[in-house]
């Protein structure tokens, strides 16, 4: 299994999702070599071997391998090229990064290259050695299915694939059009779209990415498996205490302040709901690239004096918002899946979600709305402040039914996925 | 005697729109015209009217030997007096032939019975006088909406001078014994109550046009060979069924028409049984023993009992909230008011509510205009706070509320221009309300 992180380096969701499952696939004794461009050592083996990418002699004798560096090393970093990292970690990576920059040298036969393992502005060069590493473990090492996840990896995957012959499984975390938008990078969309053309099967987060996939890509469908992601049980009790210090009910987004979470839609409802009820106040927490101009609409509307903006929130502060929460809204433009409304509902906050979001095709106990509606998102907010019974209905299912979403239960789907790649 | 009770039950909600917490206190209509009026049409085109023609032809070809039971909500004749009066006209026809018997129940299709019993007489009076002023008949036998029944509400109905009551054969309060006789009030022995055989009842409203069923096709050679393999010293089979039934929950083309035109002749010609009312068998037969439903039953679900539409916290909710405004309506005169409250108790909008996904769930989710239980309740609650808004700004008397789209529209065009602008948003929303704004609001009766 190539990853790009793995627990506890981490510094967004896929090294949490990766974890997840091998701990799931561990618990129907399918073993898993876990390769990671840089290993700290202290990475938790519970579920699977992990083999540090750094540590790996590099041998240019492979051909493909050869043309495939020879084309990649041509591309830029750009800044959104991960998954599930908020652009405050990204800038943070990549300045860091930046420092050292260093001129590419060539690649001697016998030489290792000490990856970072990071999102900086390397990125491109190393997923490209990365590349190289995985066809030279992939010779080394016994197993039978390659499994990529996320285009980072897939180089790498294919590579591997084309060394030893063994089916390959490409897993889309987020699609370059979640990341994006319309305004995509194309050399990321290319090692995409090669990455699943090459594979023998392909998972998908959600229905919605699935779709993307099939229809943005042109990826056959025969080979496209939805499944969803499900998250670690944790016990989130020692939030309860916690209470906002204001009187009036809390609304909280939480997220990137990108155009793909749709935070604009936050600030039209609380303007529709602010109309009619000032004793709400609105949270919007997190930083991007849209948050000065969510400020600005802010400030034209006039809800300054009950529409708070926190920045980033980091660690405890995050559980801290959603224990000060009375709803949690994610009106998403597009997202592949979104832990976070899982997050609320374990802290049980109840969530309005979007319709165009890969967890509404799995909660049942939630509000779905089309982002683009405010008028529905306003009216199921105020709903959830006003109306009790909804109050009880989700206290009473919505904890349970995230409780039951279950790494086991995904991974079985992905056995299933890896059957169908070795016995056919 | 050996009896069929075929009795046929119509009803339709009134749907509501979207209404959203932007519209409280500030417009007042809340129906969904267009989806009521077309499904009105529709069901009146594929059921009401060919089904009726099918039992005028088979009064006219059997004669005393066959005759059915109604029951109609006053929702549903309202909706057909707005959008399908041709189907009243009908009903009339049918009821000249006197072969025709119609029940008593609750107007606006609630479940006052178990809430209020002021409340419900209140609604069945209505019904009961609607009925008089359709079909210029009172009707005798009672049938409450969703078959509801208890002890206790056996003892409001007997109460109120009806002699039987039609109820669901539920398994849980039958044990052993057969619902194929004829039962009393486990505390008013006076009134006696018909039990459904929902097994053969089912098998022609649910199980028809299955053909995964075993029994598939269903002919009616085969229904009477059933008929004549029960137990002879049976009394009464009640098959109580919605008339929707009829070429629309079964469609024309799955021969049911058919079926129900050539039932009679079978079962008269190859059995001893023929068709009668609950009348005219709470006249004939006597209760061979009480039955004791402490619980209520309703034929709903697998269950038989209230949770299709009192089975959550959503429901719960909703229901309380509903009969809180209780006390407030007791001295509303405001036609308008009177009407919305009861076009609200309709037992429909808690069935929208339920969650009950599993088994029963797919029965649900074909009737339901909402796409989840959370959506319907959070319409509901919406429309019933402006509701409970407008009793409370007037007192329940008229001339003080703005209820009509026309009126609002007026009151639009007079208010202050800053106010206008601050509603921009809504002006979309406002201009489709008035476009499908029905003429209904005229005072009925």
């Amino acid at each position: 299994m190539f990853g790009w992180e793995f627990p506890p380096h981490i510094s967004g969701g896929l090294g949490t999702a990766c974890f997840g499952l091998t701990k799931g696939l561990a618990k129907y004794n399918t073993e898993v070599l876990f390769v990671v461009p840089k290993a700290y050592g202290d990475e938790s083996e519970e579920a699977v071997r992990i083999l540090n990418a750094s540590d790996v002699p590099i041998e240019i004798t492979n051909k493909v391998v050869q043309q495939f560096w020879d084309k990649i090393t041509l591309l830029e970093v750009g800044s959104n090229l991960v998954p599930y990292v908020g652009p405050e970690e990204f800038e943070k990576l990549s300045s860091k990064e930046s420092s050292k920059t260093e001129t590419r040298s060539e690649i001697l036969p016998g030489m290792r290259f000490e990856f970072s393992g990071k999102y900086g502005t390397n990125l491109m060069e190393e997923v490209a050695r990365y590349a190289l590493v995985g066809a030279v473990l992939a010779s080394k090492n016994e197993f039978d299915v390659i499994h990529a996840h996320d285009w980072l990896t897939y180089s790498a995957g294919v590579a591997a694939k084309h060394a030893t012959g063994k089916p390959l499984v490409v897993h889309m975390h987020a699609t370059e059009f979640d990341r994006s938008g319309e305004n995509i990078n194309h050399e990321v969309f290319q090692i995409e779209q090669m990455g699943m053309r090459e594979a023998d099967y392909v998972i998908a987060v959600s229905n919605l990415t699935r779709n993307t996939v099939i229809e943005r890509y042109g990826i056959d469908a025969k080979k496209v498996f939805a499944v969803h992601n499900a998250v670690e049980p944790a016990d989130k009790s020692d939030w309860h205490h916690v209470r906002a210090a204001v009187d009036e009910k809390i609304v909280t987004f939480l997220g990137r302040i990108t155009y793909q979470k749709g935070p604009e839609y936050f600030v039209e409802a609380a303007h529709k709901i602010l109309e009619r009820d000032p004793n709400v106040r609105f949270v919007m927490a997190g930083s991007g690239d849209m948050l000065n101009k969510m400020i600005h609409q802010v400030a034209r509307r006039r809800l300054g004096s009950r529409f708070h903006f926190t920045g980033f929130l980091r660690g405890d502060n995050v559980d801290r918002m959603y224990a000060m929460s009375d709803v949690y809204v994610m009106p998403s433009v597009s997202e592949p899946f979104g832990i976070a409304p899982l997050e609320a509902i374990r802290t049980n906050v109840p969530v309005v979600i979007s319709k165009q979001s890969g967890v509404s095709e799995i909660l049942v106990h939630a509000l779905k709305v089309d982002f683009w509606d405010t008028e529905a998102l306003a009216d199921s907010i105020y709903a959830l402040l006003n109306y009790k019974g909804l109050n009880k209905m989700f206290h009473r299912y919505g904890k349970a039914e995230v409780d039951n979403l279950k790494w086991e239960n995904a991974a079985l789907k992905v056995i299933d996925v890896y059957n169908k790649a070795v016995y056919g | 005697m050996n009896a069929i009770c075929l009795s046929f039950h119509l009803h339709q909600p009134f749907r509501l729109r979207t209404y959203r917490f932007f519209d409280i206190g500030d417009n007042h209509y809340y129906y969904d015209e267009f989806q009521n009026r077309s499904i009105i049409k529709r069901v009146a085109t594929r059921s009401y009217l060919p089904a009726n023609q099918v039992l005028l032809e088979l009064i006219e070809r059997h004669g005393k030997q066959f005759r059915v039971s109604f029951s109609m909500s006053g929702s549903v004749i309202e909706q057909l007096e707005m959008y399908a009066p041709e189907v009243i006209e009908s009903f009339k026809t049918l009821a000249k032939t006197g072969n025709i018997e119609f029940l008593a129940g609750t107007y606006s299709h609630s479940l006052a019975s178990l809430r209020s019993k002021e409340e419900f007489e209140r609604q069945v009076k209505l019904h009961s006088d609607k009925i008089k002023q359709l079909f210029n008949v009172k009707p005798t036998a009672f049938r409450n909406s969703e078959l509801l029944y208890s002890d206790k509400i056996g003892t409001m109905v007997a109460d109120m001078g009806y002699n039987v009551i039609l109820t669901e054969g539920a398994k849980h309060v039958l044990g052993w014994k057969s619902p194929n006789f004829m039962y009393c009030n486990d505390v008013n022995p006076k009134l006696k109550v018909l039990m459904r055989n929902f097994q053969m009842s089912d098998d022609i409203a649910f199980r028809f046009s299955n053909k995964g069923w075993s029994e598939w096709p269903l002919t009616a050679d085969k229904f009477a060979g059933w008929v004549n393999a029960l137990d002879p010293k049976f009394e009464v089979i009640n098959l109580f069924m919605d008339y929707e039934t009829l070429g629309e929950h079964q469609w024309a083309d799955t021969g049911i028409f058919d079926f129900i035109r050539s039932l009679p002749a079978t079962i008269l010609k190859k059995t001893k049984y023929s068709f009668r009312t609950p009348s005219e068998l709470a006249a004939k037969l006597q209760p061979v023993s009480a039955v004791k439903v402490p619980y209520p039953i309703s034929w709903a679900d697998t269950e038989r009992d209230l949770t299709a539409w009192l089975g959550n916290d959503l429901q719960e909710d909703a229901f309380d909230n509903l009969y809180s405004l209780l006390p407030l309506l007791k001295d509303c005169s405001d036609p308008d008011l009177l009407r919305d409250w009861n076009y609200l108790q309709t037992s429909d909008h808690f069935y929208y509510m339920s969650t009950k996904w599993l088994a029963d769930g797919e029965v649900h989710k074909y009737f339901n205009p909402y796409p989840s239980p959370y959506e319907a309740y959070i319409n509901y609650m919406n429309v019933l706070s402006d509701f409970k808004l407008r009793i409370e700004r007037t007192g329940g008397k008229p001339g003080n509320v703005i209820n009509t789209p026309e009126v609002a529209a007026e009151a639009e065009s007079k208010k202050p221009a800053k106010a206008k602008k601050a509603e921009k948003h809504l002006s979309t929303k406002k201009t489709e309300t008035k476009k499908t704004a029905p003429k209904t609001k005229e005072k009925k009766k």
